[in-house]
């Protein structure tokens, strides 16, 4: 089968759009197969705009993973903005992937990465461009299968009647199963046709196939039943578990585009997992156990992304990066590695803690000390207590004094807004935390030439977290909140001059709250706000909620519950929750136990440092975990370096800049 | 007093290297962001040894020039590079070349001669050539004689601030038509003026004098950029940096 290029019908109409570059593809490092070589075809997207989506890690991990196999290929494809999609419905253009322009329509899977809910109305959006039934049962073979992954597939039940698939967890070899299980249909000659091929990958590890299972619901709205309507598929669908990092080095080649994008650097991802135990944080709690990459592991993928990428800047990721074992020594020799290349090394920080200081004057020793970011997420120490994020106020002004001592001009602190127990005394703490920080500051600095930025959003339950039980703030309160934190900010203008502000209102987090703990009855109201014309829901410009209101009031009306209902209502702990057939290897019990610690003010302690404590993820999954040290070293790049031919026009130049500008990503994804 | 790094200043430009390079293809959507972003990574994989700035962010030397609309395709953009050591020109050219995407390719290479005046100077016109699918070339050759014999075509064009109101005739110094593979093809030489007058603002004259409105988006490839001669030509830019190269140093250094 030979499959069209849309390019020449595209080509006309980008000469009408804004931002053209990003529907071009040719990005560095993109890759390109001929379509009748391989048996498997995947359309990777990430649904949000190409800028947003081309830095996005995981699709990368996956664009290389899959186009390294012989009998397949990945292409990618993005959110199409409203100018473009308008001309290509017009037109009659498909939803195209970049590398050829290839309809997405013709493509074996087309693999949706959730990294949150707001991306859901793109998902039908883009269904909807490429000519693909928005509802699984319509679709027949010769339709993409559907496949959702991302941190936001462990409760897909939103999006249950628009993907054929979600898988749970980390994506690397679970993306080659389900391609052998696709060949071998397509080897068959395709026996039993789509429900057959839904069957058989539903018994892939980590794979999820929502229209085999039916739910009923009780008078009171809650789940009364969710059983399998076939005997051959899982009860329960447990999520997959890469291990040993060291044998996964991807990218290897990361993608490098044109246009500008919201990260202009490359990334190593350092560990994957978190066992801090952080109550609010899905992404923790979702991706244990801890396991590290090595040191030498992070050395080479750092050289061999730079040098195949250009970038000026690495940025070592992982949910708490400074708490890697080797992360001092990974610091210190990479920081040397680099002196006088201009290469910039970047940390995202999220504890507070004096080390934190102590490493990011170490990555930036010859260069800039702009800004440093902190996150104590929670306002006082008690409600830290609450979220098992515990500091003293005392240590949170002296690191971050000392941070300013060091000669850091610009400090950032990220809070949260809503937590369960909160009121208004928590969230006034922020700002008296923040006069402290600005006073001894100043005096440490010996200038009133320092800053300190305030970001704060609200807080959103999620599924598979201790909170989520727990009801959610209402938009009321979280704009009710932030404004007594601005004023008493205000209060003192000699003071408040220097401290910076930034938050949301808190509308769009009781949406984004219906999503994440939504059941399949909220798939109504996506489908509706998306008739309506929503899209791009985590831009400020596009999402409206008062079109998510209103499709919420009449869509769920007909059930009983409003939005309300799966907002700021507090759950049982015998309620069945929406993703309670999914596994994500945490005990409920130990979950809902972890929840009263949090209402006692009870902290639990990190399991790499003390005793398990049972949570249930490594003998329910058969993982461990990997941390070091491994008390190896960084080869330094003299070595890295020598044997390798030396271009005549080759050269470094002795310049030195290495700037540290420590940014996490904003905590609410609004533009 | 401001602030300064500590360490001692970044060491000087040694040499002033003048490239021409293309915008081709699906590359004809990149913009002049895009373009620079595109070279300066480049630059960084060809391990040029660029001079930078001083200065807490210090940026790599490079001077841009007249860069091409987002959309118009060209054989002729012309950028600077300042070395912190000396190289090779087509060195450089072929490692640069490599490191850009495809339809970013780097033609030409060239030191800039000592004392022979800033690059810019010597770029006051685009030669462009307008391809116009769907337009007779009867229709076209009509509409450029209208156009030339205007004293001036008054057009609306698009700016920051707003719709802003230019001569386009001004700033035409020719202007034929031809045709090729059923489609008329605008050849037009346009002087650099400020506000730039670009191929949308000529073809809008084009609609103003002659009711021209081509059914297509047009096409627009920058062919050439440089003075004009006094043959209303667009003479090479980087020809006086090459004279005065094969004079001092006589053939070139091999790589
Ligand atoms: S099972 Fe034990 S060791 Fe494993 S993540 Fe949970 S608490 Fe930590």
């Amino acid at each position: 089968m030979t499959v069209e290029s849309l390019y020449p019908r595209l080509e006309p109409l980008l000469a009408q759009v804004q931002k053209p570059i990003q529907y071009v593809g040719g990005e560095l490092n993109a890759q390109t197969k001929p379509w009748d070589a391989v048996r498997v075809h995947w359309a990777l997207m990430y649904p949000d705009a190409y800028e947003v989506g081309l830095p996005n890690q995981g699709l990368m991990i996956l664009y290389e993973v899959l186009n390294e196999r012989a009998d397949a290929l990945a292409e990618r494809t993005y959110a199409v903005w409203p100018d473009l999609a308008g001309l290509m419905r017009e037109h009659g253009v498909g939803q195209f992937t970049l590398e050829n322009h290839r309809p997405v329509r013709d493509f074996d899977f087309l693999g949706v990465s959730f990294a949150t809910e707001l991306g859901y109305t793109n998902l039908l959006d883009a269904l909807d461009l490429a000519g693909v039934p928005l509802h699984a049962v319509d679709r027949d073979e010769t339709h993409p299968v559907v496949v959702a992954g991302g941190h936001a597939a462990f409760n897909p039940e939103p999006v249950a009647d628009f993907v054929d698939c979600a898988v749970l967890g980390d994506g690397e070899q679970v993306v080659g199963d389900m391609t052998d299980v696709h060949s071998a249909w397509t080897a068959e000659g395709r026996p039993g046709g789509r429900t057959e091929l839904l069957a058989r990958l539903s018994r892939v590890e980590g794979v999820y196939v929502p229209q085999f299972y039916a739910v009923s619901y009780a008078a009171d709205g809650t789940i009364a039943s969710f059983t399998p309507n076939r005997d051959d598929v899982p009860t329960r669908v447990a999520k997959r578990t890469v291990m040993d990092l060291d044998e996964w080095p991807y990218p290897k080649q990361p993608l490098v585009p044109l246009a500008e994008s919201v990260h202009e650097r490359m990334s190593v991802e350092i560990f994957r997992g978190c066992t801090r135990g952080c109550r609010f944080c899905q992404a923790g709690m979702i991706t244990r156990p801890v396991r590290e990459r090595t040191i030498t592991g992070i050395g080479s993928m750092v050289d061999a992304g730079l040098r195949a990428t250009g970038y000026e800047e690495v940025g070592l990721l992982s949910l708490s990066s400074a708490d890697h074992s080797e992360i001092g020594q990974v610091a210190k020799e990479l920081a040397d590695r680099y002196e006088g290349t201009n290469t910039g090394l970047s940390l995202p920080s999220t504890r507070v803690d004096a080390f934190n200081v102590t490493l990011a004057n170490e990555l930036s020793r010859n260069g800039r000390r702009s800004g440093l970011t902190f996150a104590p997420e929670g306002g006082s120490e008690r409600i830290r207590r609450v979220i098992n994020k515990t500091v003293s106020k005392e240590d949170l002004v002296r690191t971050v004094t000392t941070a300013y001592a060091n000669g850091w001009r610009q400090v950032k602190l990220y809070f949260m807004c809503g937590l369960p127990t909160e009121t208004d005394e928590d969230v006034l703490e922020i700002a008296e935390l923040a006069v402290e920080v600005i006073r001894a500051g100043r005096e440490a600095a010996g200038s009133k030439d320092i800053r300190c930025t305030v970001s704060i959003g609200g807080f959103v339950p999620k599924p598979h977290t201790p909170f989520q039980w727990a009801a959610q703030a209402s938009a009321e309160t979280i704009d009710h909140r932030l404004r007594v934190l601005r004023d008493a900010i205000n209060a003192d203008r000699r003071i408040g001059r220097s401290i910076g502000l930034r938050y949301h209102d808190g509308k769009p987090g009781v949406i984004e709250g219906l999503l994440s703990r939504g059941d399949r009855r909220v798939g109504r109201v996506i489908e509706r706000v998306w008739r309506d014309g929503g899209h791009f829901d985590g831009w400020s410009e596009h999402f409206s909620y008062d079109r998510w209101a209103t499709a919420a009031a009449e869509e769920l009306a007909p059930f009983g519950v409003d939005l309300a209902w799966y907002t700021t209502r507090e759950r049982g702990e015998h309620e069945q929750l929406p993703w309670d057939h999914l596994e994500s290897g945490l005990d409920k019990e130990w979950l809902w136990d972890d929840w009263q610690e949090a209402l006692n003010e009870d902290e639990v302690a990190d399991c790499r440092w003390t005793p398990c404590y049972d949570c249930g993820v490594c003998p329910t999954m058969g993982t461990e975990i990997q941390i070091g040290p491994t008390g190896r070293s960084l080869i330094p790049l003299a070595v890295v370096g020598a044997g390798r031919p030396q271009d005549p026009a080759v050269g470094g130049g002795p310049q030195v800049d290495v700037a540290v500008d420590a940014a996490v990503a904003d905590p609410v994804h609004t533009h | 007093m401001a602030r300064q790094p500590d360490g001692p200043p970044p060491p000087p430009t040694v040499q002033r290297l003048r490239l021409r390079y293309t915008k081709r293809g699906p590359l004809r959507f990149a913009s002049h962001r895009d373009l620079a972003r595109a070279l300066e990574r480049a630059l960084r994989r060809a391990q040029v040894p660029m001079a930078f700035s001083a200065g807490f962010s210090p940026h790599p030397k490079i001077s841009y020039m007249g860069a091409a609309p987002t959309g118009a395709a060209s054989e002729a953009e012309y950028v600077e590079i300042g070395l912190a050591e000396r190289r090779d020109p087509e060195a450089v050219r072929v490692a640069l070349d490599a490191s850009l995407p495809p339809g970013i390719d780097v033609l030409e290479c060239v030191e800039a001669s000592a004392g022979g005046g800033a690059l810019a100077d010597r770029l006051d016109s685009t030669r462009w050539r307008i391809d116009l699918a769907g337009v007779e070339v009867d229709e076209l050759d009509a509409a450029v004689r209208a156009l030339l014999a205007a004293e001036t075509v008054v057009v609306a064009k698009r700016t920051k601030n707003g719709p802003r109101d230019i001569d386009a005739r001004a700033a035409v110094v020719s202007a034929a038509a031809s045709g090729e593979a059923g489609r008329a093809i605008l050849h037009v030489v346009v002087r650099q003026v400020t506000p730039t007058v670009r191929p949308d603002d000529v073809l809008a004259a084009l609609a103003a004098v002659a009711d021209l409105h081509p059914p297509l988006p047009p096409r627009a490839v920058r062919e050439a950029q440089g003075r004009l001669d006094d043959t209303g030509e667009v003479a090479d830019p980087l020809g006086p940096d090459r004279e005065a190269g094969s004079r001092c140093q006589g053939e070139p250094q091999p790589v």
